[in-house]
């Protein structure tokens, strides 16, 4: 039996039901995974209900293939999903690079939990942030969103696919273990209200169309297999055509073609949430789960008459470095949470540029930071 | 030196030009290489075929043999090392009127890509997978591959290659392929044949073709390219349906050629469909209805 | 080049008729083509090509059958064979 890919309604769901919720809204009908806690429920869900919406889903027999299969599907011109955690995210490295540099959409999803390596699989973890930013080899523009609660989850996925089809990107939501797991009220929209974007879609002669050239926004339209364009598609380096040409000059051209489209849309791209900033001295910069440690921990602080803020980064990549230089010129100092033992950190601190302290309240990751311990900070750092 | 005029200006185009990117002919393969042959008999496959060219994508990995995908005048998907199966795993499922013919190297499909052959295989994707196994690492210099013959010298084996090497009919055999045919640059029109009757048949297909990698392989073995091919000539030993268990490369014993399996069973998509599609699912999962 | 006799055993054997192109810029020299024409109707030119390659030459156009072998071991789609218009001829003439 068919049923709609936007369940409108209120719902009490995980974040990563949520996510997956999110993915069919935003018209994901393609997911290729492989079991791995704590992203396994997006998974099981995407079984069910891609099916339901005319999609498909597959297992795949690792991360690799995947990874591999969605851009793939892509490419066929269906969005697409998939969703893992740390040691399935380090597999899907080097095809995220293939992503990258055949601008290919796609949405990947990292649930993250403790690391290195097998870590500690059910309890979350912030630690996958840097990865995100730098995991797949050479030099490369990405975009990667943090959310916060699964009402957020849900949304920011719906976000993440319109951003790397506007953009021809894989998009990467890093939410965590906390989120993935946690159950809240989560409100399904209509479907009308739902803004969707899709890939640009190319014009005019087929014989003369060239799937990189760039068009007004820096992204060049992207026609689908089959339909004629006779596409040459490479991760080597390549011209406007498609071509591998190995020369100096072509590899400056696409480097430019794949950062310049994200570096020129900042304001297009990145998002923020803010509380009680406005008047703060000191400013908490946080993310996803350790957002929600950070609010609870302003409240608590400005009850003690400390000037406390928070600027919550809904989007980590492309990093929001403007909004932390403008506020280092105006504040007393920056406090950062997250459950890594301080990768944003390092970003806030290059970002503030010796300007004010910088502190970090930071955690190697199996649980949640409490609130007290980042009022302690505050108390005692300023 | 002078040269003599045709009687037409215009020399006319070779029969596959049509499906080639001539704007990049010369392609990279070494003199004597024998992936342009391989090559070149897939694209007269698809052109004998009668399936529809548009509908068509060829998918390669990383190596010499991978290099395909750049010179069809086809959508065509040069990937990463390994991972071209489920590439074009992830096109079929997404637009199931796709034909797809992966053509890579046997490094790239059975030593790093092992695993996808192997799955893709059990699912009887619906894809044509055609190897060109030249014994070794091509691309990289001449390193040993999961094919290369047991003693045969490679830069990373260089007193002689201590391992056994792959079986690969058998292993398509054995991981649910439901057509496999083995053959070399030498026997083109087999191998053309082949290749068209694995296109136009569903499931997964899986055909070798030996071929000469003279610039490493023969080199380092003392076989000039024509050595290769006389062997390929005087060694071959043409045996249709030929238990799969007998088929490992030995150029001494000689090697068997042939289309060895040729059976239907359910495509991955034909099972999904039946079982998961919308009309089907609320028989199949009860607790959805609720 | 352009007329070929007709063979004296014309009407007794059924033979097909090639003409042979070269592309010759193509050529990277490797000798397919020569070695296995089953009718030794080619061998290396004595010209270079533009890559410093000897292409192969046409020595006994009569010869040719228009088998395609050397069009379809040719690893760089340098040389084919089309039939020759004299094998229609020579058909008409028989029937
Ligand atoms: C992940 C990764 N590892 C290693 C390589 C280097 N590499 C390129 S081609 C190749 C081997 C190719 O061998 P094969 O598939 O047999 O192709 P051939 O060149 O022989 O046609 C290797 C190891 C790579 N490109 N990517
Ligand atoms: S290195 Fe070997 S396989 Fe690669 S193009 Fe040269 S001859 Fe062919
Ligand atoms: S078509 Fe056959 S007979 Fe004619 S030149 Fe080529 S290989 Fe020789
Ligand atoms: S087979 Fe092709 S490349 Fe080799 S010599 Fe003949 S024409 Fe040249
Ligand atoms: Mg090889």
């Amino acid at each position: 039996m068919t049923k709609p890919a936007v369940l409108t309604g209120e719902y009490f769901m995980t974040g990563d039901v949520a996510c997956a919720e999110g993915a069919l809204a935003a018209g994901c009908r393609f997911f290729g995974g492989y079991p791995i806690t704590p992203a396994t429920e997006i998974a099981e869900r995407m079984a069910i209900r891609l099916p339901q919406v005319e999609g498909c889903f597959i297992q795949m027999e690792d991360e690799i293939g995947a990874m591999a299969a969605i851009l793939g599907s892509s490419w066929a011109g269906v969005k697409s999903m998939t969703a893992t955690s740390g040691p399935g995210f380090s597999l899907m490295m080097e095809n995220i690079g293939l992503g990258i540099c055949t601008e290919t959409p796609c949405v990947v999803v990292n649930v993250q939990r403790g690391g290195p390596s097998t870590g500690l699989p059910t309890q979350g973890a912030q630690g996958d942030m840097m990865q995100a930013r730098w995991g797949s080899h050479g030099h490369y523009e990405i975009i990667a969103l943090a959310p916060s609660s699964p009402q957020e989850i849900f949304y920011l996925t719906i976000t993440a696919f319109n951003l790397s089809e506007k953009y021809r990107l894989p998009v990467l939501i890093m939410t965590d273990e906390i989120i993935g797991h946690m159950s809240e009220k989560v409100i399904i929209p209509e479907a009308k209200s739902i803004k969707l974007a899709s890939r640009p879609r190319p014009k005019g002669r087929k014989d003369r169309f060239k799937p990189f050239a760039p068009g007004p926004n820096g992204v060049a339209p992207m026609p689908a297999a089959g339909e004629g364009y006779n596409l040459h598609i490479t991760g080597l380096t390549h011209d406007e055509k498609g071509y591998p040409v190995m020369d100096v000059e072509t590899q400056t051209e696409m480097m430019a073609r794949i950062t310049e489209k994200i570096q020129k849309n900042l304001d297009d791209i990145i998002q923020t949430d803010s509380y009680l900033l406005d008047d703060a001295e000191i400013v908490i910069v946080s993310y996803g789960v350790s957002a929600r440690t950070s609010m609870a921990a302003v409240a608590e602080a400005r009850k003690l008459g400390i000037k406390a803020g928070l600027l919550r980064l809904v989007t980590i990549w492309p990093f929001p470095e403007d909004q932390i230089r403008k506020l280092a010129d105006r504040v007393k100092g920056f406090v950062t949470v997250e459950i890594n033992l301080g990768q944003i950190h390092r970003e806030v601190e290059r970002c503030a540029g010796g300007k004010v302290p910088i502190f970090l309240v930071g955690h190697s990751g199996g649980t949640i930071i409490h609130p007290d311990e980042v009022v302690k900070m505050l108390k005692e750092a300023f | 030196m002078q040269k003599i005029p045709m009687t037409s200006n215009k020399q006319p185009d070779h029969p596959l030009d049509d499906l080639i990117r001539t704007d990049r002919i010369p392609h990279i393969w070494c003199p004597g290489c024998g992936i342009g042959t391989v090559f070149s008999s897939c694209l007269a496959a698809l052109k004998g075929s009668g399936i529809d060219l548009q509908k068509t994508v060829m998918v390669s990995g990383i190596g010499c043999s991978g290099r395909a995908a750049g010179y069809v005048k086809l959508d065509s998907f040069h990937t990463t090392h390994g991972r071209a199966i489920p590439f074009a795993t992830g096109l079929k499922l997404a637009n199931p009127e796709l034909n797809i013919v992966v053509f890579s190297g046997d490094g790239d499909l059975f030593a790093i890509g092992g695993n996808h052959f192997i799955h893709a295989a059990r699912r009887n994707m619906d894809m044509t997978v055609i190897c060109v196994n030249n014994l070794n690492y091509g691309m990289t210099g001449g390193q040993v591959a999961a094919t290369t013959p047991h003693l045969a010298k490679s830069t990373t084996t260089p007193a002689g290659n201590p391992e056994t090497p792959f079986n690969l009919p058998l292993m398509a055999y054995a991981c649910g392929a439901t057509y496999v045919a083995r053959w070399t640059m030498l026997h083109i029109r087999d191998l053309t044949d082949s290749i068209t009757e694995a296109i136009c048949k569903k499931g997964f297909s899986f055909i070798e073709a030996l071929s000469p990698c003279p610039v490493n392989y023969g080199r380092r073995n003392k076989q000039k390219p024509l050595d290769m091919l006389k062997l390929y000539q005087e060694k071959a030993i043409i045996k249709n349906d030929a238990d799969p268990s007998t088929l490992d490369i030995d150029f001494e014993k000689g090697i068997i050629l042939g289309k060895f399996i040729d059976l239907d069973r359910p495509t991955f998509i034909e099972e999904y469909d039946k079982i998961y599609r919308p009309s089907r699912l609320q028989e199949n999962v009860p607790e959805l209805n609720s | 080049m352009e007329f070929w006799r007709i063979p004296l055993d014309a009407d007794t054997i059924q033979v097909s008729r090639g003409i042979v192109h070269i592309l010759e810029d193509r050529c990277k020299g490797c000798g397919y083509c020569i070695e296995y024409c089953p009718k030794q109707a080619l061998e290396f030119s004595a010209n270079f090509n533009q890559k410093g390659y000897h292409p192969p030459c046409v020595i006994k156009p009569e010869e040719c059958v228009n088998c395609h072998y050397c069009e379809i071991i040719c690893p760089e789609f340098a040389i084919f064979s089309v039939e020759s218009l004299q094998t229609t001829e020579l058909k008409q003439v028989r029937t």
